[in-house]
């Protein structure tokens, strides 16, 4: 390919000029190759190539049709993208949800036809309108030729010597010796992305005689507001309700029993009136676990579900979390509000390096 | 009409006079730009899965960059007051009203989000669907190794480009994905505690994260993504594109259609045509819809929680692991945690980044492949293929178990337990499974390209005899059945084979002993139509025992040794008497 070969015969019919003779260079090239206009005759540029891509298509009436086709296609592109345009200057979206919807609607309707309808023009343009052909080109070994090599070997040789970087290894060594602590630097810099954990997973901001809240709400519960036995509520500690830090580790559950239902490993002596309350943190991974089985009693994270036993001390039935949810000590206030008695424990959430 | 003396002035003329002229007097760039109009492009559907990829990477650029016009990326905590009444005085981070601003404030934002994160999703499942085309036809192996690294690389930026930026919203399911991040962090050995509270900035969620993501999200991610793609791409075009067999189609060889105007017509087209497809799915398919999950709360949880589509087999890892842990020295090992979260993906990613070094050295194969396989034609790479699919496969459903078992009223603790065997049983089935149906095709090939196709007609000789017609293959279709890949350096024989006894270098030794042992088991394959037979009436005992010793022995793989017959008979006689 690309190779100027003058023996050919051109495809528009025009009549095969000679083979031109060789000729020392010097001497006169032959009349034939001279014009009477043109200035720079000996460097006339050689016949051009065959050609490889046909002017036409085969089936001229079906590019003629398909061309039709194509401008109709092109044009309502056209009027699709006038028409997004008209849409996003006509329709408001900030009044109301319904105005979002029409907007949406126009924008991506039109946006879908102007782009579609140019796509589909486009590959009837290629597939009816251009010839259609099949070319090769040869592929030349990936590996360089073996002179070029060598060379590349020699020059790179040389270089190296004249850098004197193998010669002196003082300045070698010095240098990669200066590279080192740069190296390390951008590493020691990151180190105030955030503080050392120190022992803060181990604690939350639960403390003797801070009041248990309803989340949402923020109100504190007496024992006996909560009295359908098979319910669940989510607690919050008071006055935490807008740090999401605080409530990230201090999230609980409190349930409420049957009589009786309570039972070991639960440790009673933190229930108040068959009221239990847990770390609503799952122990896997983290995630609040906040789904429950009355009739089972089965307390179900919903990300990777994780079932731990309610009336038994939150111990793992099923699923990837090792250990059981930590129980909040719970008693009441003088004015007869839950309250939490300490801090958990153990720490609650997910296992960590340190955690033992 | 051309002569020597100058064309007539056409528009084209009139361009290469003005703009070529201008531009060649001060680039120098007639030649190469000549080849580069002149690159010929193969042809197959296949090759449109990179594309597509590469498509969405642009479209999410472009979306991404008007996205970021309007979000912002705070965590500062605002009530918000805006259009979408439901939410109406509710506290929540400015990255999540910034983002309701941008669905229901922003004219086309909607759509332009909605197009961002379907593109999103197409740009990971095109990337997964374009490496196993790339795996099952072999196009990864020499000299296409570093492209075939590069795209690792891009598949693990793309999944963290993924979760990074559906992250962003600060929307109660994404920020429950950072949640498992954090306690998947925090389970992690020795720096995990570490690692959580630098990424965070300190304890969960803290204040940083929204704004660290949003960083890496758009800036540093993407850059290293376009640096990556760009060295593809020229690596692509410097090595030329692979092509299926065919007619011609050799490994010396390139055929196709021109860059210009064929391919740039083309893939302009389809570039244009993933954009209409993402904007027609975005108007119409709602993704996403943070609006109605909320602002993030770490006390809160929605029921089906789940990540996109391409965490999914994380999500199902972590649900599938039993609860193991360990407390040993006062460190807690969380088993239950670390395994699942880097075990499959990381033996999924050494695996497929080591394996065409592996079946490099396996085969002794040195030689330039531009000519893909058939999946069929190396059956046991087809098997790993399907295998490993399997495997991600099961991981993916098992994210999703809690769906399954809601919607075909199953126990939910039975997916898993079944997901805990079948993550082991599944693969190995599939293996099995798809070595068999390679090889069968195999065998198929073999036959037609031997006897031709079957007809279904039946002809009465003057003698009486019935038999069928056969109609021979055609041209074209028998390159491609004939193309099966004998490679370079075939097995030395077994021992006690016809060689003088001594072993072939590379086959000495233990190792050499396992090499050839697996060698033979990835180089396993159906008999070749031999041209040891052309009675029309032999089957593949035949072929193998006149035709190549060698290869009865890599045919048995645990076998007897080579020379007797291995057990593969082809499916008789096509012609039948009667």
């Amino acid at each position: 390919m690309g190779e100027h070969d003058q023996d050919v015969s051109r495809p528009d019919g025009e009549p095969e000029r000679s083979r031109a003779p060789y000729r020392v260079i010097g001497t006169p090239a032959p009349a034939e190759e001279r014009t009477l206009l043109g200035t720079a005759t000996a460097d006339a540029p050689p016949p051009p190539a065959p050609r490889e891509l046909p002017a036409e298509p085969a089936d001229l009436a079906a590019a003629k049709r398909a061309e039709r086709i194509i401008a109709a296609l092109f044009i309502l592109s056209a009027l699709a993208g006038i028409g997004f345009i008209a849409a996003y200057v006509g329709l408001e979206v900030q009044t109301n949800l319904v105005a979002v919807l029409r907007s949406n609607l126009a924008l991506g309707i039109s946006m879908s036809v102007a782009f579609l309808a140019l796509a589909a023009g486009g590959v009837l343009w290629v597939r009816t309108v251009m010839p259609d052909v099949e070319l090769t080109e040869e592929r030349k070994p990936l590996r360089s030729p073996e002179d070029a090599r060598q060379q590349f070997a020699e020059t790179f040789r040389e270089s190296t010597e004249a850098s004197g970087f193998v010669k002196r290894p003082l300045l070698r060594r010095t240098l990669i010796l200066a590279s080192l602590p740069l190296l390390a630097a951008p590493v020691v810099l990151l180190r105030d992305l955030g503080p050392l954990p120190g022992t803060k997973l181990r604690h939350t901001v639960w403390r003797k005689g801070l009041r248990l809240t309803i989340a949402g709400s923020n109100a504190p519960i007496r024992p006996a507001d909560f009295d359908s036995p098979g319910g669940m509520i989510t607690v919050i500690p008071e006055g935490y309700a807008n740090d999401d830090d605080a409530i990230a580790k201090a999230a609980v559950i409190i349930i409420k029993f049957e009589p009786g239902q309570l039972a070991y490993p639960t440790n009673l002596n933190w229930t108040v009136d068959n009221i239990v309350a847990y770390s609503k943190i799952c122990t896997h991974v983290g995630c609040p676990v906040a789904l429950y089985e009355q009739t089972t009693h089965h307390i179900l994270c919903p990300c990777h579900q994780s079932t731990f036993d309610a009336p038994r001390g939150a111990q793992v039935l099923f699923g990837p979390a090792t250990r059981p949810l930590p129980q909040l000590p719970m008693g009441t206030d003088s004015e007869g509000y839950l309250v939490a008695l300490s801090d958990f424990k153990v720490p609650v959430g997910p296992a960590f390096w340190e955690r033992g | 009409m051309s002569n020597v003396n100058g064309a007539p002035a056409g528009p084209v003329e009139k361009l290469l006079a003005g703009t070529g002229t201008f531009l060649d007097d001060r680039l120098r760039a007639a030649k190469s730009t000549r080849t580069f109009l002149r690159k010929i492009f193969p042809d197959h559907w296949t090759f449109l899965l990179g594309e597509i990829a590469l498509y969405s990477f642009i479209i999410l650029l472009l979306t991404g960059t008007f996205l970021t016009f309007f979000f912002k990326p705070s965590m500062t905590s605002v009530v918000y007051h805006g259009t979408y009444t439901k939410l109406h005085g509710v506290r929540m981070s400015e990255a999540y009203a910034s983002t309701l601003n941008i669905s229901f404030d922003v004219r086309g934002g909607l759509l332009i989000r909605q197009i961002h994160h379907w593109a999103a999703d197409l740009f990971v499942a095109a990337i997964l669907v374009h490496m196993l085309r790339i795996f099952f036809t072999g196009a990864y192996r020499k000299p296409r190794e570093f492209n075939w690294l590069i795209g690792i690389v891009m598949y693990t930026l793309a999944l963290l480009e993924g979760l990074f930026g559906y992250s962003l919203p600060d929307d109660l399911l994404s920020g429950t994905g950072l949640r498992i991040t954090e306690g998947v962090l925090l389970g992690i050995p020795i720096v995990g505690t570490y690692g959580s509270f630098f990424l965070f900035g300190g304890q969960f969620p803290g204040h940083d994260i929204i704004p660290r993501l949003y960083i890496l999200h758009v800036l540093l991610i993407p850059a290293l993504l376009l640096a990556l793609i760009s060295a593809h791409l020229f690596l692509m075009f410097h090595q030329k594109h692979t092509q299926m067999p065919g007619k011609g189609h050799t490994d010396r060889n390139v055929v196709g259609q021109p860059l210009y105007p064929y391919f740039a017509a083309k893939t302009g087209s389809f570039f244009l045509f993933i954009f209409g497809v993402l904007a027609l799915l975005s108007t119409f398919a709602q993704i996403n819809p943070i609006w109605l999950y909320g602002p993030y709360n770490p006390a809160e949880i929605s029921a089906g929680s789940q990540p996109d589509f391409y965490m999914g087999f994380l999500e199902g890892s972590l649900r599938m692991m039993p609860n193991w842990s360990w407390n040993l020295w006062g460190h807690t090992f969380a088993w239950n945690v670390v395994i699942p979260a880097l075990v499959p993906l990381g033996l999924i990613l050494t695996a497929a980044a080591l394996w065409p070094f592996i079946e490099r050295w396996l085969t002794g194969d040195q030689l330039e492949h531009h000519v893909l396989d058939r999946p069929r034609n190396a059956a046991t790479r087809t098997a790993i293929g399907v295998a490993t699919v399997t495997f991600y496969g099961i991981l993916w459903l098992e994210g999703a178990n809690d769906v399954i078992a809601d919607h075909f009223s199953i126990s939910l603790y039975l997916t898993t337990e079944i997901a805990r065997y079948a993550i082991f049983i599944g693969p190995v089935v599939a293996y099995w499974l798809t070595k068999r149906i390679c090889l069968g095709l195999q065998r198929k090939d073999a036959q037609s390209l031997l006897h031709g196709y079957e007809t279904g007609m039946i002809r009465m000789t003057p003698d009486g005899e019935f038999i069928e017609e056969e109609q021979p293959v055609p041209e074209e279709a028998r390159a491609v059945l004939a193309a099966r890949q004998d490679y370079a350096i075939p097995l030395p024989a077994a021992d006690g084979g016809e060689d003088d006894g001594v072993p072939a270098p590379g086959t000495r030794g233990a190792v050499g002993k396992l090499r050839l042992r697996f060698a033979r088991v990835l180089l396993e394959g159906a008999p070749p139509a031999g041209d040891g037979h052309g009675n029309g009436h032999g089957n593949g005992h035949a072929a193998i025992e006149h035709g190549e010793p060698e290869r009865a022995a890599v045919t048995t793989g645990d076998g007897p040794p080579s020379g007797t017959a291995p057990d593969h008979p082809t499916d008789g006689p096509t012609t039948h008497s009667g």
